[in-house]
């Protein structure tokens, strides 16, 4: 899993430097000298590629056209009555949902702190540990054990750690010499979802301290050097020099936490199963409710297919933001 | 070398794929040869040694007493059995016999996975009404036991605090519970009720459910099945889950803590809810001491509720007849009386009863027999149930939450409504 992350942050971070014209250029003048050749490497390359094609078209194509189709029926997961088109009922259903209204809005307020503060806090994490001072390597594997923790052991653990009389709340009774009691986190409305928030970005961030890290090995330290003899302080040499060589990495951070943030869903089934009175409640958790649990695979396709489309716009719209400007 | 690991590979993968498909056809196994026919049979007990133990005998003594049928066995994990059967539904996969959860089967015989069982009523006339399953006048399940929940309390604690100790014909009625549990309160229990609140799944409506028909309320309308209107969110419903909001607000009961019956073996609570299950450890620990109380009348008197693991036959059994052999084989006394002693359930028929060791008039957890006779209702029976039960979940737990009662309940009642109509009325 690390080695994978490394290599596409460098992926992202090395691809606008190769120019697109040289790398055609080779393969139409390779096609051009070695015909046979260059088809059995072809035919080998999609042999290769077929095992990938193949669960791609049947564990993502084929579900998402499923999906398509079953969210405008009443179908069920388990039901002797057959399947039959109900029209756009399912999504305005929906609409009218309050469960499923409110499952928005905290998919949309868990992204929106998530997102800045996890890579935030994901990049002064990888400016700290990129120091060169002895140790570095212990902090850089302390801040990473979170995340190759499964998601759902350190859900429990945090379950316990939230609770009235848990590990929080004695720690807020010593620190505050008794003047300042804590609450049953998870079950006031007004403390889960940011109880989960809190335990989420402990969780990942790690993951996305590493990929900046990554990103900031890729400055070369010569212009580093430059600006000391320019007589640049520490804050100007990060904003002119360390921060527009993290632009490709900024943007691949970005996304991934924000589809990672949107996804939301094992600490909720874990540590709250949605509630307190919604107040933890996803897109994502309410659709597993709906369409598995209580078996409405229409209406859950319905709620699935929303929130693809509310990705794909979210999506859209952050490729737009971070766009290169001077293409 | 890289010519041919192509088709190399091919074969390999053409060869692992028969053999999944081979390994995959449980429910179709033998029979064609001379060898006897083989029975699938799936349980939800895996981590459960004392009741596999029986299974173990009561399977390798039919093997061993005829050669026409072979019984094999595999056991799940609770958590995933529902799902591995509604998988094996889906890939028409299931397995021969089946043992389910009393509520969930209506909604499975609605669904066709099961088949009438057509034991002879020598058999299920003898076990306990909650032991037999029984959807539109047809028998489809039957359990050799049924569990029981009731109050267990210290006499010892109760007689200090001038409690009165309710007994079967004289429960606690809902005012004296809450002065009860006022009084124990104030005797120096932070949370004096272990009512089971950190458990989640169908123990909320298999615990709380009894409560709120007690109070006269229900989960649906049980004569039309069509609707829970009036039910779930009438005046009565109100009352019980105000009461139910409020012993969380008093501290008279927490969703803290850990499941189980901890709390009140070590003392820390006076009074807890939960089930025969928990009964022997108790027992243990407690002593003479412990009583065994039925829970308190909310109105229309108390109600517990009724309905465990029972075994159905499957509609996709290659051999409904071999699978009956073995189920009217396993229902002996001896095998019953087993089950209740290893795990501590319910017999499901008297004569089983006599031969227990804790459940025989006169044994340690007699009482329990009493409060199931008298008290156990079954959860509705109908295969809107599984959703009755999440929303039941869901709506509690907001409640207990502190979300205002009659609209929480309004909603649920909107949740389950819209459910049934999109399922045509389930049948009804």
């Amino acid at each position: 899993m690390l080695q994978t992350t490394t290599h596409s942050a460098v992926a992202v971070s090395a691809a606008p430097t190769v120019p697109p014209s040289e790398k055609t250029g080779r393969t139409a003048r390779a096609r051009r000298r070695s015909n046979p050749a260059v088809r059995r490497e072809r035919r080998a390359g999609l042999a290769m590629a077929a095992p990938a094609a193949l669960l791609l078209i049947l564990f993502l194509i084929i579900p998402v056209l499923l999906a398509f189709g079953l969210s405008f029926s009443n179908a069920r997961l388990i039901s002797p009555n057959p399947p039959r088109l109900v029209g756009i009922d399912n999504f305005l259903r929906a609409f009218s949902d309050p469960v499923f209204l409110r499952s928005t809005l905290n998919t949309f307020v868990f992204a929106a702190v998530v997102v800045p503060v996890q890579a935030g806090l994901g990049l002064l994490l990888a400016v700290l540990v990129n120091q060169k001072i002895r140790g570095v390597t212990a902090f850089r594997v302390i801040f990473f054990i979170p995340v190759v923790t499964s998601i759902v052991v350190v859900s429990i653990l945090w379950k316990f750690m939230y609770q009235p009389d848990g590990l929080i709340n004695s720690f807020i009774d010593s620190i505050t010499f008794g003047a300042w009691q804590g609450t049953a986190w998870l079950n006031d409305p007004n403390t889960a979802l940011g109880a989960i928030i809190v335990l989420s970005i402990w969780q990942a961030v790690g993951f996305h301290m590493l990929i900046w890290l990554s990103g900031l090995q890729t400055i070369p330290e010569e212009l580093y050097e430059a600006a000391r003899m320019d007589g640049a302080s520490s804050w100007q040499q990060f904003a002119n020099v360390t921060w527009p060589g993290l632009r490709s990495t900024m943007v691949f951070v970005l996304v991934t936490i924000t589809i990672a943030a949107l996804g939301l869903f094992v600490q909720i089934d874990v540590m709250t199963q949605g509630g307190p009175v919604n107040s933890t409640s996803t897109l994502v958790y309410q659709a597993v409710r709906k369409g598995y649990r209580e078996q409405e695979i229409g209406y859950g396709a319905a709620i699935s297919l929303i929130f693809f489309v509310l990705v794909l716009i979210v999506s859209v719209v952050q490729r737009y933001l971070t766009r290169d400007k001077e293409d | 070398m890289k010519r041919r690991s192509l088709p190399v590979m091919v074969s390999l993968c053409a060869a692992s794929a028969l053999a999944l498909t081979a390994c995959g056809q449980a429910g179709q196994g033998g029979g064609s040869g001379d060898g006897p026919i083989e029975l699938t049979m799936w349980t939800h007990s895996a981590g459960n040694p004392a009741e596999l133990e029986v299974y173990d005998k009561i399977i390798t003594d039919f093997n061993a007493s005829q050669d026409e049928y072979e019984v094999v066995e595999e056991a799940f994990p609770q958590g995933a059995y529902n799902d591995a059967i509604t998988a094996a539904a889906a890939a028409n996969d299931l397995p021969c016999l089946l043992d389910m959860d009393g509520p969930i089967m209506p909604n499975w015989a609605w669904a066709g996975y099961i088949q009438p069982l057509d034991l002879p009523a020598s058999i299920t006339d003898e076990l306990l009404p909650t032991a037999v399953g029984t959807y539109q006048d047809e028998i489809y399940s039957a359990g050799y036991w049924d569990a029981a929940l009731s109050i267990f309390a210290r006499k010892s604690v109760l007689d200090a605090n001038g409690i009165r100790i309710p007994t079967v014909d004289e429960p606690w009625t809902i005012d004296e519970f809450d002065a009860a549990l006022a009084t124990l309160q104030s005797a120096g229990y932070a949370t004096p009720l272990d009512i089971g609140a950190e458990d989640t799944g169908e123990w909320w409506s298999y615990a709380y459910s009894p409560m709120l028909q007690s109070a006269g309320g229900d989960e649906i309308d049980r004569d039309s099945m069509l609707s829970a209107d009036g039910a779930l969110n009438g005046p009565e419903a109100v009352d019980f889950f105000t009461w139910f909001q409020n012993a969380f607000k008093k501290g008279w009961t927490s969703s803290a803590g850990t499941i189980g019956n901890q709390e009140f073996v070590d003392d820390e609570v006076a009074l807890s809810y939960t089930g025969v299950w928990n009964a022997l450890a108790s027992i243990e620990a407690v002593g003479d001491d412990l009583l065994i109380l039925p829970p308190p009348d909310f109105g229309t008197g108390p109600k517990i509720g009724g309905g465990s693991w029972q075994w159905g036959i499957s509609s996709s059994c290659n051999s409904p007849e071999g699978a009956r052999a073995y189920l009217e084989f396993s229902f002996k006394d001896e095998y019953l009386a087993e089950f209740a002693d290893k795990q501590i359930v319910i017999p499901a028929t008297a004569g089983a009863e006599a031969q227990s060791l804790h459940f025989k008039e006169g044994g340690d957890l007699r009482p329990f027999v009493e409060l199931s006779q008298k008290f156990a209702l079954a959860r509705p029976e109908t295969p809107a149930y599984p959703v009755i039960s999440s929303t039941f979940e869901k709506a509690a737990k907001d409640i207990m939450n502190g979300a205002d009662v009659q609209s929480t309940l309004d909603g649920a009642v909107q949740e389950i409504d819209a459910n049934i109509e999109s399922n045509d009325g389930y049948g009804f």
